[in-house]
């Protein structure tokens, strides 16, 4: 975390430098008018570019979720980019016809618990790793590392197999324990970080005035651990939000299945497409996760970074 | 990020007296380190060291779904050897990894140079680049689907009724290579927000004073960025890339939701076709056996990273952890 500290510092150092020192040429009165529209040409059109590209599929999902069949299968008459008489009948369709809430709820479930477990497990972890130090901690710090680089790709038969065996294929358990095997790695290396910039000091004061351990985890190391399990907690609920393959493969019945999982299986039927229904289907299924997100960008953005810096 | 040290005063009451044998037993460090470390080693030897390692010999098993399987030694490995699907699919993973790597990080990285201008709305344009990272692949995969769509394309739309560049709207998804070709641009797009982030947070740890020195010197846009900027970003690169090209190599949602492996399995990832052999077709040794067959290339990325890390150790000094 010291790293991030580091990037705010150079930011704010990036920010409080003069014009002049950022773009040479600025110098000269004579030059300003040109360099300006080269700053344009060079900066600003090609940041639009990505942000209209980066953008338009979701513009496009949520245009189609709101046109009536007519329109949305008539470019000749229509301007396919806009909408002339908005219609909510997809979303209702999705919510009264289908099972759609149901799957909403599994997902928001099966993320909530397997977060909440895979946060209890990495802190613990992450705790005897960093902080009791023990002989060969480091190598179960890298153990745990090189788990993270296990894909899901190739785990999904054999897990198949073991759900089965343990009797849990087909219910919400064999999606909230499999998925800790992807996100506790991703937790315990980001609060490993975090908790290396939590002065020891703080502790030794606490052992030195009695306090056990656990009393130390509880008392003077989580709270100052907020930030980090804020971060990889809403990491981990993205992760496992988006998660398809393991629940493609371990989750039979309609009523069990996860958001991705229910309108690439149950709401494609047939070669006819419902493109209204699906893609009301997937902009719902992508609001709760944006939206999530958008309250915590900066945990977010720091995790991701700082995951990546470890 | 401030630590705010002042907020939670530790206060507790001393133990009265001799604390409890419990007590004394969460102070005893090596039942508390067992204890600490259970849960997250538990999980992950069960549901992932033993399953990898079942996998392994799954593969060489003829086991199917509800009929456990007997040894057959290399036997899956040979037929799968004379499968040309199954070398096809061999030979698109590893072309759909190169071209999608080189659109992510090409892209990503020019994105990155430009965010790491002075800019308006920099952390809001930050925060909305990430969306395609955020949202269930699946999800987007679909729009992508939707866009590909043979008749009512978008893209077609624009390119031949707007811009009239063509006379025939873009079969995207029904020959091979149009679907290869969609398939990659749909995964460059899907990368190219995390490649972006994480390569401007390496730009940004980047001092400022050093550009000024080598402006100061009278050095071009471009030499700042080949004598500074790249040696400097080298290291965050090849992490970023390692796990770019594992996550890419092992891709599967894109690929299932948008083509499934068609038009004549001309699409199918190693991860797909080992779905699809393994759990529709009840083939499990033979799934398992393609899934085994990734291993290799993994552990080339693997020690590509390894090797990546420990030079980043040896180009920023030892306080570096």
């Amino acid at each position: 975390m010291t790293e991030l500290a580091q990037i705010e510092r150079n930011m704010d150092e990036v920010a409080s430098l003069p014009r002049e020192a950022m773009l040479p040429g600025d110098d000269s009165e004579v030059l300003s008018s040109e360099s300006r529209w080269r700053r344009i040409v060079t900066i600003y059109v090609p940041l639009i570019c990505f942000i209209v590209v980066l953008l338009f599929p979701f513009y496009w999902m949520g245009i189609t979720a709101f046109k009536p069949n007519g329109e949305l299968l008539n470019y000749k008459d229509n301007n396919p980019f806009w909408i002339t008489s908005p219609t909510l009948d997809n979303i209702r369709k999705l919510l009264f016809e289908t099972d759609y809430p149901r799957w909403l709820l599994t997902t928001m479930e099966v993320a909530a618990a397997s977060t909440v477990l895979s946060l209890a497990a990495s802190v613990l972890a992450a705790y005897a790793i960093e902080r009791l130090r023990f002989r060969g901690s480091a190598y179960v710090g890298l153990g745990i590392y090189i788990a993270y680089l296990v894909p899901p790709s190739i785990l999904f038969i054999p897990l198949a197999t073991v759900v089965f065996q343990l009797g849990l294929f087909d219910t919400p358990f064999a999606l909230i324990l499999t998925y800790p095997t992807f996100l506790i790695p991703f937790c315990t290396w980001l609060l490993i970080g975090y908790f290396k910039s939590i002065p020891y000091e703080l502790e030794e004061c606490a052992l030195i005035d009695g306090a056990s351990r656990l009393q130390i985890l509880r008392r003077i190391t989580l709270p100052l651990a907020v930030p980090g399990l804020i971060s990889a907690g809403i990491f981990a609920f993205t992760l496992s939000w988006n998660e398809f393959i393991y629940a493609l493969a371990f989750i039979s019945s309609s009523e069990n299945k996860t958001v991705p999982v229910a309108i690439l299986t149950e709401l494609v039927q047939g070669d006819v497409y419902q493109w209204g229904a699906l893609m009301a289907g997937s902009l719902l299924g992508s609001l709760p996760v944006a939206i999530f997100y958008s309250f915590f960008v900066e945990y977010y953005v720091s995790s991701l970074t700082g995951a990546v810096k470890e | 990020m401030s630590v705010s040290t002042h907020a939670q005063a530790p206060v507790w009451s001393p133990a009265k007296g001799r604390p409890g044998a419990l007590a004394r037993l969460f102070d005893y460090k090596p039942f508390l380190i067992f204890i600490c470390l259970a849960p997250a080693l538990g999980l992950l030897l069960v549901f992932l060291t033993y399953p990898l390692g079942l996998g392994v010999w799954l593969a060489f098993t003829d086991t199917q779904i509800g009929r456990g399987g007997e040894w057959v030694g290399l036997e899956n490995f040979e037929s799968l050897l004379q499968d040309r699907i199954f070398l096809n699919t061999v030979w698109w993973t590893v072309v759909y990894t190169f071209f999608a790597t080189i659109g992510k990080f090409a892209l990503g990285l020019w994105l990155a140079l430009l965010l790491n201008h002075h800019i308006p709305f920099k952390s809001l344009i930050r925060a909305i680049i990430l969306l395609p990272f955020i949202v269930p692949t699946v999800l987007s995969a679909i729009a992508f689907w939707w866009i590909y769509d043979p008749q009512f394309s978008i893209i077609s739309y624009v390119l031949v009724d707007r811009l009239h560049w063509l006379d025939h709207y873009i079969d995207f998804l029904g020959t091979p290579w149009n679907a290869r070709w969609s398939l990659i641009a749909a995964n460059i797009w899907r990368g190219i927000p995390f490649v972006a982030i994480t390569l401007l947070a390496g730009l940004q740890t980047i001092s400022p004073s050093l550009y000024e020195a080598a402006m100061l010197d009278g050095a071009s846009g471009w030499q700042r960025f080949r004598f500074i900027t790249r040696p400097l970003l080298m290291p965050i690169l090849a992490v970023v890339m390692t796990f770019s090209v594992l996550f890419t190599f092992t891709d599967f949602q894109l690929v299932y939701a948008i083509t499934r492996g068609g038009p004549i399995n001309a699409t199918h990832l190693m991860a797909t076709l080992a779905f699809q052999r393994g759990i529709p077709g009840a083939q499990l040794g033979e799934g398992a056996a393609i899934a085994v067959a990734m291993i290799p290339f993994l552990i080339f990325a693997t020690v590509f990273s390894y090797f990546a890390l420990g030079r980043r150790k040896w180009q920023q000094g030892s306080d570096n952890d």
